[in-house]
């Protein structure tokens, strides 16, 4: 029997036990129809031949690690229906008039079928099949799927699975307790979007045996799949009007999580990998049906793509002319496909390594979903292709080229630039690394012991390196959009002032390897794009794309900004949205939008005089404006403390540094991969909230604060440190894996927050602490200082009787002159001003003139 | 051994079915034999002989950096073919190669898929024309097993010299005074106008072939020169990190039909088969070159290299503890006469000469956290100008053997990629000055720096320099991201003023003569010295460099104890940057004087040397006014 005609036979076998039986009528010619109703030998004759066929895969089939054969692979008439047939299917399964579509991503064998017609009961002719003889279970060739108990146990999996712990967005509106997947198919109905995203863990958990069998064939088993959610869905709805029928879509298949694992017993598995897209192909369209016609009787006819071969057709059936054929490409069916490369995330890296990268096709509606720069997740098939065999080489190269046909794509950021999601970077704890963190948390010193592992090389600083791990572990994020105030802020600002040549810029070093998601920047290369969001031109696409900086990419993460006295006003004010509101607010080039940027900012800034000069506040010190700098929870003064303890100390840490040996350190220090997961399981699971000691003690703490200063006249607190207060209470019950904040964080986080304020808050002239100084820049007494000049200016003006108008120069000698402290040209313009914002006089170059 | 290792790989079939442990001992064979004295040096070096002297599937070394790390490649580990001749099933190892043999039963059930994985390995950058030549000269001698005529030697190396001097500075001279080229070595001697015929033609020869070729070899360094290679490796993929010096033993693959399979590129199949249309042109151009151009090597045992120096035992075996202990009981008079030496070359300037030295054998030997401990950045200052410090690189040049001199000029660094780019258009590192090997050494030349605007680049540049001397790691340039490669380079700043980089220590150098012709002066120094005394202080340098050190507690206290006092007298000038220089340098101090413990007197000395230079500094500044 021809070959040709072997290819025909199972497609109509296949058809004929399945739905699409009458478009393989109508496209086959009739000559060939003949073949369709063959005789009972003339099939096992087919068998035979077709079991050759299958034969071929075989190998690849018992064991995975051989390799498809690309003969097999490329043998398209063995595809899901010919392309006409997505006009005019009359599946006969109840899928009323929906026609099915093709699926490229299972790549182009459909042989699936082929074996399993002997198992469905209706089609008489697979009685025989020697297997059956045997009182055997039928499965599809080289696997052991059955089709019918997969079908049946999908179908009772989407009709029962029900997991009412879900918290994944998607399922987000969907009752929990309700068959979930029922619900998503109520959906398709009403949406009209045929796919069903299954996600792998939930079959996994319903019925492992079926998990293990769609990962392992998925190319059978999904087919399997669709035809069940198919005949669910039409039986469920049976008016509904889709596209095409429903594609099943798995994802999250657990089997493989980096693309370094991959190997060649992956190789015709379902997997899943993470990975950043760093380059996408045009638009490839693939010929699937190649349509010809006579150029003599204008007889035409359809020749579908055999191993990516289309093979002409020499002689014209109608008019028996030889090579009068000529091929129409716009009658012709393509299907898109798009070529997609996709790189190793960074995260999943070894240190010193390059990452590595896998090339993905993308079929049909799965082309252009994906940007470069995304970050996703794949689920695919992953293959192994040989080189191209060359007839006229004799010898080939013995390599293979792999790829993934996907399935399904998921962004990992997606959701970052829009909502929250405390679980997309889930990490996952083994049971074992969860119980080593929870026995350190149960310590009593962790707090301390997380402290003196953070920068070990950097000395002392207890108090910074505690206020830095509280910021690691963040305060818990709270939603008040309902009551219209938004989002509270939860992460915590830390900015260090002090010495050039204190290790500033070291532990922020520090800080930013150790977060997954840190940046670092410096003031002085930074400009206010590079920090927020800039829009490019693609050179390739001229399609504007949003190139997102520093801020917005550490998201959930920590800024880390070294220098931040260098940076220019313009790049700073950026910085006032993100510090307080979380958000960051784009207009440029006919893109406006609003980006979440929920980062931490741990500044560092020096001095103006390079040196710190202790007679001076700090936004003297530093030249800042207080708007920005009353942002920050935390001001620490890194400065030289300057004793001989201290010294001593320093000495003995330095040259241990220079001759401990590598195991003394870690003896003495904690991993610094624990320190990471410690802070990573923190930030995910544990939550804590007040209770109500510990609100009882916020309160108190803060009138305290408030009633230090209000004896003097000054005011000490704002609502803004009670939040910082809370924040840093929430910080530390996170460090002690508690889910209550008692008051013993309340007490931790007002030692900190007073040890903070009184390195940064002081007030150098009267030594006292004034907030003050932070929220408007000007302590308390500073500002009556200023008041008393201006008093003092205006009875000088008014003693002297009535001049419209006075020289500057010698107003300011006389003021000097009548006064007992020293005025400075500063103190004095300040006072002129002062009185010129009362309406009293006015300044025009060197003249003052009274109104 | 070449002829025993083709029969065997010829016929693997036998074996992998008999015995499925052949690989294993393949392996345990090869290294066994390796292992045997004076072995490794039967093998011939893809670094001296060219590559059309090297007999296909011979086993051969390579002394190479691991440029780039490609993408895991699958490929038929073990095949089926059909006999021609007897119609026989026959199974075959694709192991070790790159092509399989005619009539490939693809669908065979015995096929078995291995994965493997390629590095595209480049020779050492920056590697020093001396070391090249003695350890060709010592190959040389084993005669190899090839058909290289030893006659055809002298031509080779010249070609290979000649890379090095078109390299930096096409402007050096003809043949300067013959610098490290001593007699000895190079028995043309002076006979420079030979020299220049011999180098003409060869550099015109080949540059337009080059060019013709349009492949960019992807050498960190421009305008080197030499075989790059794409390595197979089959085993311990994890133990390779990016940038490792290794020497790889393994077998040549150059098989023609690499290139022609390569660039059989028929536009109609393009479009069909989807495999291929998935290469761009460049991808195809950077992983699948033509073999006579970038041989393949399919490794069998690679031996990690802790340093190049060719005069010193490169294996760690007995012999190299024996070779260290003998050295050691000469470090001290080695080290004066190399303080005398360099001392003449800084101008008179003994302190200058002192911290030099201790530049040259300092080594990042440790990281906490974020802070590698032992790097020592020096910025000599105050460098007479007119081509003084390109004199002085090439000094440190014959003393060192891996080293680069950046001229900073304003042009190179807007315009010279320094921090290597993924390109990927053509799926490849893209490789930049920065990739180098550990304890190259790294000569920035800021004397060469004038006025003017430096662009977007020219800034990242500097950046990278600044990161690349505080924290000793470069970031490459992933386009979506930054990775942090660490790295073990000595920077050594020459400048007018001081430096607008950062470093670990300043010194200016304070001239005692001002000879009249600086070219002349520096010269007959070099040329006073014998090669034995400059391989002296070759092995010196390398070797200081190994030592372990440790400080004992007591030493620690006093350290402590002195801290403490200077903070006293003067709180303001001495921070904890200063005792970590101080320790530094005294580190350094014991080591190059052959200590491996600190002693009170190495501390002392550390002490006073870094007074002088401190007050030296101070001086300078005041005579300055007001510089930072």
């Amino acid at each position: 029997m021809p070959r040709s005609s072997v290819h025909l036979l199972c497609i109509s076998q296949r058809h004929g036990g399945w739905d699409q039986k009458s478009q393989i009528w109508t496209h086959q010619t009739k000559g060939q129809i003949s073949t369709g109703v063959m005789s009972f030998a003339c099939v096992s004759c087919a068998q035979a031949s077709l079991f050759l066929l299958v034969s071929f895969s075989s190998g690849f089939y018992a064991s995975p690690l051989n390799i498809l054969p690309s003969e097999v692979d490329m043998s398209s008439p063995l595809m899901y229906g010919t392309p006409s047939s997505r006009v005019e299917g009359t599946p006969r399964s109840g899928v009323g008039g929906t026609p099915a579509r093709q699926r490229p991503d299972l790549g182009s064998i459909r042989k699936a079928p082929q074996v399993d017609l002997h198992s469905e009961p209706p089609s008489a002719d697979g009685a025989v099949a020697s297997e059956q003889a045997l009182g055997q279970k039928l499965v599809i060739w080289g696997t052991d799927v059955n089709v019918g108990t997969c079908k049946e146990k999908f179908q009772r999996f989407l009709q029962r699975f029900i997991d009412p712990t879900s918290n994944e967005d998607e399922n987000a509106g969907l009752d929990l307790n309700e068959p979930l997947y029922m619900q998503k198919l109520e959906e398709i109905s009403v949406v009209g979007e045929p796919v069903l995203n299954v996600n792998c863990s939930h079959v996994q958990s319903f019925d492992a045996d079926l998990y293990r069998q769609l990962i392992s064939y998925p190319q059978e088993v999904i087919p399997t799949f669709d035809m069940a959610v198919n005949e669910l869905f039409f039986e469920r709805f049976p008016d509904s009007i889709l596209e095409h029928q429903i594609q099943v879509r798995p994802y999250n298949a657990l089997k493989t999580r980096n693309m370094r694992s991959l190997n060649p017993e992956d190789i015709d598995q379902m997997i899943t990998i993470s990975g950043m897209v760093i380059r996408t192909s045009q638009l490839i369209p693939e010929m699937q049906e190649a349509f010809f016609q006579c150029q003599v009787c204008a007889f035409s006819t359809c020749v579908e793509v055999d191993r990516g071969r289309i093979a002409e057709p020499a002689v014209c059936r109608n008019c028996n002319t030889t090579h009068s054929l000529a091929l129409i490409h716009n009658r012709s069916a393509f299907s898109d496909k798009q070529m997609i490369k996709v790189q190793e995330s960074p995260d999943d890296m070894p240190a010193g390594q390059t990452p590595h990268t896998t090339i993905v096709y993308a079929h049909n509606d799965l082309v252009d979903k994906v940007q470069p720069g995304d970050r996703i997740n794949i689920t695919g098939i992953y293959r192994a292709v040989p080189m191209r065999e060359n007839p006229r080489q004799s010898n080939v190269k013995s390599v293979y080229k792999t790829h993934i046909d996907v399935i399904h794509f998921r962004k990992t950021d997606e959701k970052r630039l829009h909502g929250l999601d405390e679980d997309s970077d889930q990490k996952l704890f083994t049971e074992e690394r969860v119980q080593i963190l929870k026995e350190l948390a149960s310590k009593p010193d962790v707090y301390d012991r997380l402290s003196s592992a953070l920068a070990p090389s950097i000395y002392e600083h207890e108090d910074i390196k505690k206020g830095i791990l509280l910021q690691l572990f963040g305060g818990t994020r709270k939603d008040f959009s309902q009551t219209g105030r938004g989002n509270f802020r939860a992460e915590v600002n830390i900015l260090l002032c002090g010495d050039p040549g204190t290790s500033k810029s070291q532990l922020l070093q520090y800080v930013f390897n150790l977060v997954p998601r840190g940046q670092y920047t410096s003031g002085k290369g930074s400009s206010a794009v590079g920090l927020t969001a800039y829009v490019m031109k693609d050179p390739e696409t001229k399609q504007l794309v949003l190139q997102t900086g520093a801020l917005v990419l550490s998201d959930n993460g920590i800024c880390c900004i070294d220098e931040f006295d260098k940076m220019s006003d313009s790049t700073r004010s950026v910085l006032h949205e993100v510090m307080e509101q979380q958000t960051l607010s784009i207009a440029k080039a006919g893109i406006i939008c609003q980006l979440n940027a929920r980062t931490s900012v741990l500044a560092a800034a020096n001095p103006v005089e390079s040196q710190w000069n202790p007679k001076k506040t700090t936004i003297e010190n530093i030249q800042l404006p207080h708007t920005l700098l009353s942002r920050f929870d935390l001001i620490f003064l890194m400065l030289d403390p300057q004793d001989e303890a201290y010294d001593r100390r320093l000495a003995h840490h330095l040259v241990a540094l220079y001759y401990q040996s590598e195991e003394q350190i870690e003896e003495e220090f904690l991993d610094m991969a624990v320190l990471k997961d410690y802070i990573a399981y923190a930030r995910t699971y544990i939550n804590p909230r007040l209770n109500e000691e510990a609100s009882q003690a916020l309160i108190e703490a803060y009138v305290d604060m408030r009633k230090i200063g209000s004896g003097r006249g000054m005011v000490s607190a704002y609502p803004r440190q009670l939040e910082s207060l809370i924040r840093l209470a929430e910080a530390h019950a996170k460090v002690r894996f508690s889910d209550k904040v008692e008051t013993i964080d309340v007490e931790e986080a007002k030692r900190l927050h007073r040890e903070a304020l009184k390195q940064s808050a002081t007030d150098p002239r009267t030594g006292f602490v004034d907030i003050s100084i932070i929220t408007t820049g000007m302590s308390a007494t500073a500002r009556k200082r200023k008041e008393e000049v201006a008093q003092a200016l205006k009875k000088m003006i008014q003693s002297k009787g009535k001049t419209p108008a006075m020289k500057y120069q010698q107003l300011f000698d006389d003021l000097r002159g009548q006064s007992e402290a020293a005025i400075t040209k500063d103190m004095f313009e300040e006072a002129l001003r002062a009185l010129a914002d009362e309406d009293y006089l006015t300044v025009t170059g060197k003249t003052v003139r009274l109104l | 051994m070449r002829m025993w290792f083709v029969c065997r790989f010829c016929c693997p079939a036998a074996q992998s079915n008999s015995n499925p442990e052949w690989e294993a001992k393949v392996l345990e064979y090869f290294k066994g034999q390796l292992r045997e004295k004076e072995s490794h040096s039967w093998v011939p070096s893809l670094n001296d002989v060219p590559l059309h002297y090297l007999k296909p599937n011979s086993l051969v070394k390579f002394r190479c950096l691991v440029q780039d790390m490609f993408d895991p490649e699958f490929y038929m580990g073990v095949y089926e073919t059909v006999d021609p001749s007897t119609k026989a099933n026959v199974l075959r190892c694709g192991k070790y190669k790159d092509v399989t043999e005619c009539g490939v039963d693809l669908n065979s059930r015995n096929t078995v898929t291995a994965e493997r994985q390629t590095f595209y390995c480049v020779p050492i950058p920056g590697e020093s024309p001396w070391a090249k030549e003695i350890s060709f000269l010592s190959a040389a001698r084993v005669v190899p097993s090839t058909s290289y005529v030893p006659s055809r030697q002298k031509r080779s190396y010249e070609e290979d010299d000649d890379d090095m001097d078109t390299q930096p500075q096409k402007q050096r001279e003809p043949h300067t005074g013959g610098m490290g080229e001593t007699p000895q070595i190079q028995p043309h001697g002076n006979g420079d106008s030979k020299r220049q015929e011999t180098e003409a033609p060869s550099s015109q020869t080949t540059a337009p072939s080059d060019c013709s070729s349009h492949l960019d070899l992807n050498f960190p360094l421009p305008g080197e020169r030499g075989p790059a290679c794409l390595v197979k490796v089959y085993e311990g993929l994890d133990s390779f990190k990016l940038n490792d010096t290794l020497e790889i033993y393994g077998i040549l693959s150059v098989n023609p039909v690499l290139t022609v399979l390569g660039e059989e590129k028929d536009p109609s199949l393009l479009l069909l088969n989807p495999t291929e249309s998935m290469e761009t042109p460049e991808e195809q151009r950077a992983h699948d070159p033509p073999a006579s151009l970038v041989p393949r090597l399919h490794m069998l045992y690679a031996r990690p290299l802790q340093h190049n120096n060719p005069l010193l035992p490169s294996a760690p075996t007995e012999d190299q503890s024996a070779f260290v202990s003998s050295f050691l009981v000469e470090m001290a008079s080695v080290r004066a006469e190399l303080l005398a030496y360099l001392t003449h070359v800084l101008l008179g300037d003994g302190l200058a000469a002192e911290y030099l030295l201790l530049h040259l054998i300092s080594n990042v030997y440790t990281r906490r956290d974020v802070l590698p401990l032992g790097k020592f950045t020096l910025n000599l200052s105050g460098c007479p100008l007119n081509s003084y410090t390109e004199r002085l690189y090439q000094i440190v040049q014959q003393l060192v053997p891996c080293s680069y001199r950046l001229s900073m000029s304003l042009h190179t660094m807007n315009s010279m990629r320094l921090v290597p780019k993924k390109d990927y258009v053509a799926n490849r590192l893209v490789s930049g000055a920065l990739q180098l090997a550990r304890n190259t050494s790294l000569f920035l030349d800021e004397t060469q720096l004038e006025q003017g605007q430096l662009d977007s680049s020219g800034v990242r540049n500097i950046t990278a320099l600044g990161n690349l001397i505080s924290w000793q790691k470069v970031d490459y340039d992933f386009s979506y991201h930054q990775m942090e490669f660490p790295c073990n380079i000595n920077v050594l700043v020459t400048s007018e003023g001081r430096s607008l980089l950062p470093s670990d220590c300043q010194v200016p150098l304070q001239p005692q003569v001002t000879p009249p012709n600086m070219e002349e002066y520096l010269t007959t120094i070099h040329m006073a010295q014998f090669t034995s005394q400059i391989n002296k202080f070759r092995v010196y340098l390398s070797l200081a460099r190994t030592l372990d050190y440790s400080i004992s507690d007591e030493v620690t206290k006093a350290v402590e104890d002195d801290f403490v006092d200077m903070r006293k007298d003067d709180p303001q000038s001495v921070t904890a940057e200063d005792l970590h220089r101080m320790l530094v340098v005294a580190r350094l101090l014991s080591l190059s004087l052959g200590q491996t413990t600190l002693s009170r007197d190495g501390w002392m000395r550390a002490k006073h040397i870094d007074m002088l230079r401190r007050s030296r500094t101070e001086q300078q500044k005041s005579l300055n006014g007001n510089e930072p």
